[in-house]
């Protein structure tokens, strides 16, 4: 498997910086766990969740509304049960 | 376009660019304000650390307040009675109706852009209740807050954001900025910006610059503010020499997760909530027999706050209470608080339909900031006149005090101040026809300053912590700063703090690459939290009363006679001034002071 590129995965890790508090810790608890661990595919889809507005983020996470790309919900499954 | 082409500052040798205007902030503030200038055709630069809407504007839900009167009779007169009692005749009453006037002029402007307001049946804007909002001087509640759905910030930022992309503003996303460029005369030629994606540090000059980079709500360790929050037009100002007005005023929410921070609205103590200490007491009827839990914010804050000190806390470490729903059954949660559910299940591990949520008091706005006039030119004493303009720099938003909130905000007169005084600043800076000026020469030390402090942390090999210190400063503000304050307390606060100060001149961070290092931004916005800390402390210790947020239980009351006035911190000699309120409207009979009872 290909090494993730250190400044991409510094780019996402700056942009996991968000408007609610609410994202912020699930972002930042998240990429504590599991940021150097994640593969490119997951990295690519954090890194089209980290596009949505916040409000749409955290309705997501927080399992009120279902992402409209399906191809990101198994990251979503490891936002929302930490 | 040339003049925006990339150049060399001869004095500097930093890369340069120019702007006839430079807003630091992209929230509802900066983006109302550069709104309005690229629309009159001046070249704009918004810098914004994050997307701007993801600005904290995006977090607000409740609304806007403007007496439209589409429920009931309302009237700007009672809205500024409103916002005047609640500062506890603290804000400057000028201000104060300037603001109210406007406010329905902002409302129907953002309308006319495309926000969507929650609406009436016959098309007008809907309104909702909210506390402290009365008819008649506090006769009787009415409905003034304008939302759209509680998706409020949210399209306000989106809102704005359209109409500037199509006015051309030109956004710098993910850049910092660090310091203000000023000359001798003390006129502000632009900002020193740090370039988030390559690591470069760059002059952005300017005719004008506008900060508007929101609250500072990071100083505390109980904080409803994002990451972002840490106060960085404040340190901006600070080092540049300029004070900070009333920065001992922060309001507190009763009810954040503890631990965590996020907010539990107050519509769940509404529904029959009620907050429990460790002996299971409802303590609330103690402090407020007829409201108990619904009792005012700032009532239970501070009540919480004592059953927290005389040792009936809950926990290991006995520093927080309980909010306890589960009586209300299953399927009232489920149905009307299935967000607040959520929130206790991810931030305190408890399902409320079994267990008790923890919460404790939590830092939500701050009142303080930097000092303006109403139109948003950032005003310092000088030669005898207490509001004198600073040449070239203006404020809006959370970072400013106008002062409309005086020692405690009114709810929903945040998003309408950011609306009216981005617009008022706009207005004023238009008329100054910038476009017509030449830029000013900058002088031979412009951006030395920030260079040396990122210059430092290249170099240190070895040193203090940026998170640690920045956790410690949090924790020696919640403990010591808090809901209830007294001169021990703070006395002891102002020497950790300072101490404090002492060790972020000597940190060091291991990461020293240049793209999106997140360890040195962290640094960088250390040195803007402990200059907002240290603003909040000494201001705190120093005044000896209890008005609005600020609570000291050796001094109870509040005082007129000896503190009817605004505090200004100077960051050079750690020194306080003060200045008289504006109890003078600008065409109205002035509110004159008076208990405080709801
Ligand atoms: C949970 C919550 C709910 C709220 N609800 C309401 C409500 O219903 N009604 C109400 O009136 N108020 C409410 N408030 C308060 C209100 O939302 C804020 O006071 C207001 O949004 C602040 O707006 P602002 O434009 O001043 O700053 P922000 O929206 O915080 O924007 C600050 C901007 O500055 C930028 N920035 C900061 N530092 C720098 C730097 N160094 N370089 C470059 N850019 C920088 C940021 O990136 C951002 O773009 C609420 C607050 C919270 C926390």
């Amino acid at each position: 498997m290909e090494p993730i590129a250190p400044d991409r995965m510094k780019r996402i890790a700056w942009r996991c910086r968000r408007g609610m508090l609410e994202n912020d810790l699930v972002l930042s608890r998240f990429l504590a766990r599991r940021g150097s661990a994640l593969t490119e595919d997951e990295i690519g889809m954090l890194d089209a969740l980290l596009d949505l507005p916040d409000n749409e983020l955290w309705d997501i996470i927080a399992g009120r509304q279902e992402p409209a790309n399906a191809a990101v919900a198994p990251l979503v499954a490891q936002l929302r049960n930490p | 376009m040339s003049l925006e082409g990339r150049s060399v500052a001869a004095a500097a040798s930093l890369p340069m660019r120019r702007f006839d205007a430079v807003i630091v902030g992209a929230g509802g503030a900066g983006m109302r304000a550069s709104l309005q200038l690229a629309e009159a055709g001046l070249s704009v630069a918004v810098l914004s650390k994050v997307f701007p809407t993801r600005s904290h504007t995006v977090a607000a839900q409740g609304g806007i307040g403007a007496s439209l009167g589409n429920m009931s009779e309302d009237h700007w007169l009672w809205h500024m009675y409103d916002t005047v009692k609640g500062s506890d005749w603290l804000g400057d009453q000028d201000a104060i109706e300037y603001m109210c006037r406007q406010a329905p002029r902002v409302v129907y402007e953002l309308e006319h852009f495309g926000m969507p307001f929650d609406r009436n049946a016959d098309g007008t804007i809907y309104q909702r209740p909210f506390g402290g909002h009365s008819a008649n001087f506090g006769d009787k509640p009415v409905q003034r807050a304008c939302a759209a759905a509680d998706r409020t910030g949210h399209a306000m930022l989106h809102t704005l954001y359209q109409r500037n992309v199509r006015a051309r503003t030109q956004f710098f996303v993910e850049w910092m900025a660090l310091d203000l460029v000023r000359n001798a005369d003390g006129e502000v030629l632009g900002v020193v910006a740090y370039e988030m994606e390559t690591g470069d540090v760059w002059i952005l000059q300017s005719k004008v610059t506008v900060l508007a980079t929101g609250g500072a709500g990071r100083i505390f360790a109980a904080s409803t503010n994002a990451f972002i929050n840490t106060g960085d037009g404040l340190g901006m100002v600070a080092r540049a020499g300029i004070p900070l007005e009333d920065m001992e005023f922060w309001q507190f929410h009763p009810t954040g997760v503890a631990g965590a921070g996020v907010l539990i609205t107050e519509g769940v103590r509404g529904e029959g909530g009620i907050l429990l200490n460790a002996n299971g007491e409802r303590f609330m009827e103690r402090y407020a027999p007829n409201l108990k839990d619904l009792a005012s914010r700032d009532v239970v804050s501070r009540s919480m706050d004592q059953e927290i000190k005389e040792g009936r806390g809950v926990g290991e470490h006995k520093d927080h209470l309980l909010l306890k729903l589960d009586h209300l059954g299953p399927e009232v949660i489920m149905k009307r608080l299935p967000s607040i559910r959520e929130i206790a299940i991810k931030f305190a591990n408890v399902d409320p339909i079994r267990e008790p949520i923890p919460v404790v008091p939590t830092i939500h706005y701050q009142m303080g900031g930097i000092p303006t006039n109403i139109h948003g030119q950032v005003v310092v004493p000088r030669d005898g006149h207490h509001n004198t303009p600073v040449p070239g720099l203006y404020a809006v938003g959370e970072c400013a005090c106008v002062s409309v909130h005086g020692a405690n905000r009114l709810g929903t007169n945040s998003l309408l101040d950011l609306l009216v005084f981005g617009h008022s600043a706009g207005g004023h800076i238009v008329a100054q026809n910038y476009p017509a000026q030449a830029h000013r020469d900058l002088p031979r030390d412009a951006g030395d300053a920030p260079r040396a402090r990122l210059a430092r942390l290249d170099a240190a090999t070895s040193g203090e912590s940026v998170p640690e210190i920045a956790n410690t400063l949090r924790k020696v503000m919640q403990s010591h700063c808090g809901v209830f304050r007294n001169q021990e307390l703070l006395a002891e606060g102002v020497s950790k703090v300072m101490a404090i100060a002492e060790q972020v001149a000597h940190t060091a961070i291991k990461d020293k690459s240049k793209v999106f290092n997140t360890a040195r931004v962290e640094a960088l916005e250390l040195d803007n939290l402990i200059e907002t800390a240290k603003a909040t402390v000494v201001s705190a210790e120093a005044r000896h009363e209890s008005r609005g947020a600020q609570a000291r239980s050796d001094y109870p009351e509040r005082n007129d006679a000896d503190w009817l006035k605004h505090t200004l911190w100077y960051r050079d000699g750690n020194r306080l001034d003060y200045k008289p309120v504006n109890l003078k409207p600008i065409s109205v009979d002035s509110f004159p002071p008076k208990a405080r009872t709801y």
